[in-house]
């Protein structure tokens, strides 16, 4: 149910104070120390933010769709590294349950889920399969009353901490492409599965990715997601559209703090006598960085609204996800332009930036496959 | 032991205020407000009484206009009990919210009011010391640290160059200063759950209390620019310099 105006702009409040004092003070040294504080993870806890899409019989905060993205908008002013403390709980870690999940697993996982008590990944991913998906070979083959379980899960978000994987592997391995896949929720802790070393990366120092690794690792039956075997990557893919409107809602989060630092510091700077805000040259950039942030808002929230009503939105949750990541890539690189000399080294935080919005035309569908996406579903809306 | 929490709306504390055209106050429009501070940390002192097991409930009270209700919400979502809403659109002066408070206490009972030291936007740093009067209980004003002792209330006061530690006989008033602690965030669950609270809707009439104002301001103005400031080579320059400008002797 939606919240009433007055409390849904408390709890943006919170959010932004929360951002302000405890978050952005700490940007620098989470990306020094590719860490973000246990005490700040502890905050998280308590404000609640790991369970604000977790229904609210399972205690986390049921919010709607446009409530979610409006929370995003204010945890993407900061580095997105402590969006992806909560992320894979509130996002694609969770939701597989939350929709697809049976009573009784939604009973064990969603109330631990939703304050953060235990923490949930998303292992699609592969060495061989990335953007194809359905091609993934990790095996999950009935043994009695257990599946086993063998491959290799790649770039897995939150796997160092992970208490559970909602887990798709091949169930049927005769049958190829998306038919033969099944959804699991697997217990991180049990023999047979490793975790590899958190991969060095290009930005988002303090969020960590790494291998999951299955080697002959048993789980009782009753971990199969819902009843059925062959409905894992519909599960998947209905997740990661979800995702799609919560990534594009951390994208132009983070957009707008970097327009807010870059007028501010087009309105301090000054060179030529005079502010640089004041040259027209300069006054273009910080335009196309405002026209392209508020557009991204504008498809976000109308998306999220029209899911909230009960539309299908495949089409335009990929049109936000594809235009977002795109857009947040050309306002960081404008931010840095911006700042000039500053923008480029490393104390003023805008180079950061400008890797740590990379991932985002990446991960959860790259540019391309949202692209495909759309051109496909254009097509079939016109075709007779 | 029940406790009784002003809390007052004032103007963000991060807002950059600006005086109004015609110097008779500052800006109000569309401009972001939020609980006084100093209520804030009054708040918290009471929530941590309770949850210290000290407390047994925690009635916030505010005087001021509709909106003055979301600051009783934020206080209920931080772990308040109820609230009361004295509405008023009226200025308010320190003495008028004093007697109000004073009629509520009558009502209410309470062993102990928390009161801000002071409010961020007029810093009159009044209303505790009034009320405290007008009830003809003990104070404790400026205090960094709380402690029930038995049926009293030591208090540890923020005073010049140091601390002072007196013990209060309860009922009592005890404003609340910067270092009493570091107020929490309402978490999202409970700001959701506060909207369930009760709050009382009252008047001024209620209380008989008179508004009418006895202060008058004159006068609001921004505070002097600062004047650019020059390097110096070495301390003697420094000292110089300080001299000139009549800074030291
Ligand atoms: C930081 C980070 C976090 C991640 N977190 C997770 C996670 O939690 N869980 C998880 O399962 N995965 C995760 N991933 C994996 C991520 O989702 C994949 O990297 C992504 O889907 C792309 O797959 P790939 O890397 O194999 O690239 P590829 O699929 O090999 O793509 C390479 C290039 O080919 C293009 N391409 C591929 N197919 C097409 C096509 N049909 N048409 C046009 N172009 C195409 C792509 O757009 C891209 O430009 C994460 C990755 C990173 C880097």
């Amino acid at each position: 149910m939606a919240l009433d105006l007055e409390t849904r702009d408390q709890l943006l409040s919170t959010i932004r104070r929360f951002v302000e004092e405890r978050l952005i003070p700490l940007e620098a040294q989470v990306s020094e120390n590719d860490e973000v504080p246990a005490e700040i993870v502890q905050e998280m806890r308590e404000l609640g933010l790991f369970g604000i899409s977790i229904p609210v019989e399972y205690g986390g905060l049921g919010l709607t769709m446009e409530e979610e993205c409006l929370v995003l908008f204010e945890l993407g002013r900061t580095s997105p590294a402590f969006r992806s403390v909560i992320g894979t709980n509130v996002g694609i870690g969770s939701q597989g349950i939350v929709m697809d999940g049976r009573q009784d697993q939604k009973d064990e996982w969603l109330p631990k889920l939703a304050t953060g008590e235990a923490i949930a990944s998303f292992a699609l991913t592969e060495p061989e399969a990335g953007s194809d998906a359905a091609s993934l070979r990790t095996t999950a083959i009935r043994d009695g009353d257990d599946y086993i379980i063998n491959g290799t899960k790649r770039f897995i978000t939150n796997a160092t901490k992970a208490s559970m994987f909602t887990l798709m592997a091949r169930t049927d391995p005769d049958t190829p492409g998306g038919k033969g896949v099944s959804a699991f929720i697997c217990p991180a802790d049990i023999p047979g599965i490793t975790i590899g070393k958190p991969e060095k990366k290009m930005g988002q120092q303090g969020a960590h990715i790494s291998d999951v690794i299955f080697e002959d690792a048993r789980i009782p039956a009753s971990c199969l997601l819902g009843d059925v075997e062959g409905k894992g990557f519909i599960t998947a893919m209905k997740v990661l559209e979800r995702g799609r409107l919560h990534i594009s809602a951390v994208c132009a989060g983070v957009a707008d703090r970097l327009l807010e630092e870059s007028g501010r510091y087009a309105a301090e700077r000054k060179q030529f006598g005079a502010p640089i805000g004041n040259l027209q040259l300069v006054q273009a950039m910080l335009a196309d960085m405002k026209t392209e942030h508020y557009a991204a808002r504008c498809m976000v929230l109308d998306a999220a609204r029209r899911r909230d009503a009960g539309e299908d939105v495949a089409t335009e949750s990929s049109c936000c996800k594809y235009f977002a990541s795109e857009m947040v890539g050309r306002v960081a690189d404008k931010a840095v332009q911006i700042f000039g000399g500053a923008g480029y080294v490393a104390d003023y935080g805008i180079e950061r930036f400008y890797r740590d919005v990379r991932i985002f035309r990446i991960y959860e569908g790259t540019s391309q496959v949202q692209q495909v996406i759309i051109g496909r579903n254009v097509v079939k809306e016109y075709a007779e | 032991m029940k406790v009784l929490v002003p809390v007052k709306r004032v103007i963000d504390y991060n807002v950059k205020v600006r005086v109004k055209a015609d110097q008779s106050g500052v800006e109000l429009a569309n401009v972001k407000m939020s609980m006084n501070p100093f209520d804030e940390i009054s708040v918290e002192e009471a929530i941590r009484l309770k949850e210290a097991g000290t407390a047994t409930e925690i009635v916030v009270v505010t005087v001021g206009p509709q909106q003055a209700q979301e600051t009783l919400r934020t206080a209920l979502a931080m772990g308040a009990d109820r609230g009361i809403h004295v509405k008023t659109d009226a200025e308010v002066e320190p003495l008028a919210v004093a007697k109000i408070l004073k009629a509520v206490a009558g009502e209410e009972s309470p062993e102990l009011i928390i009161v801000g030291k002071q409010a961020i936007d007029d810093d009159s740093n009044q209303t505790g010391q009034m009320l405290s009067a007008l009830l003809g209980w003990p104070q404790g004003t400026f205090a960094s640290k709380v402690e029930k002792d038995g049926d009293k209330l030591n208090v540890t006061r923020e005073i010049d160059g140091g601390l002072q530690t007196i013990k209060l006989n309860l009922p009592a008033v005890v404003t609340s200063d910067l270092r009493l602690n570091e107020p929490r965030y309402a978490s999202l669950p409970n700001i959701m759950k506060a909207k369930k609270k009760p709050i009382d809707a009252k008047t001024p009439e209620d209380y008989s209390v008179d508004l009418t104002p006895r202060l008058q301001v004159q006068k609001v103005t921004e505070p002097a620019e600062r004047q650019a400031g020059i390097k110096v080579e070495t301390a003697a320059e420094l000292v110089a310099k300080l001299k000139e400008a009549g800074v030291i002797g």
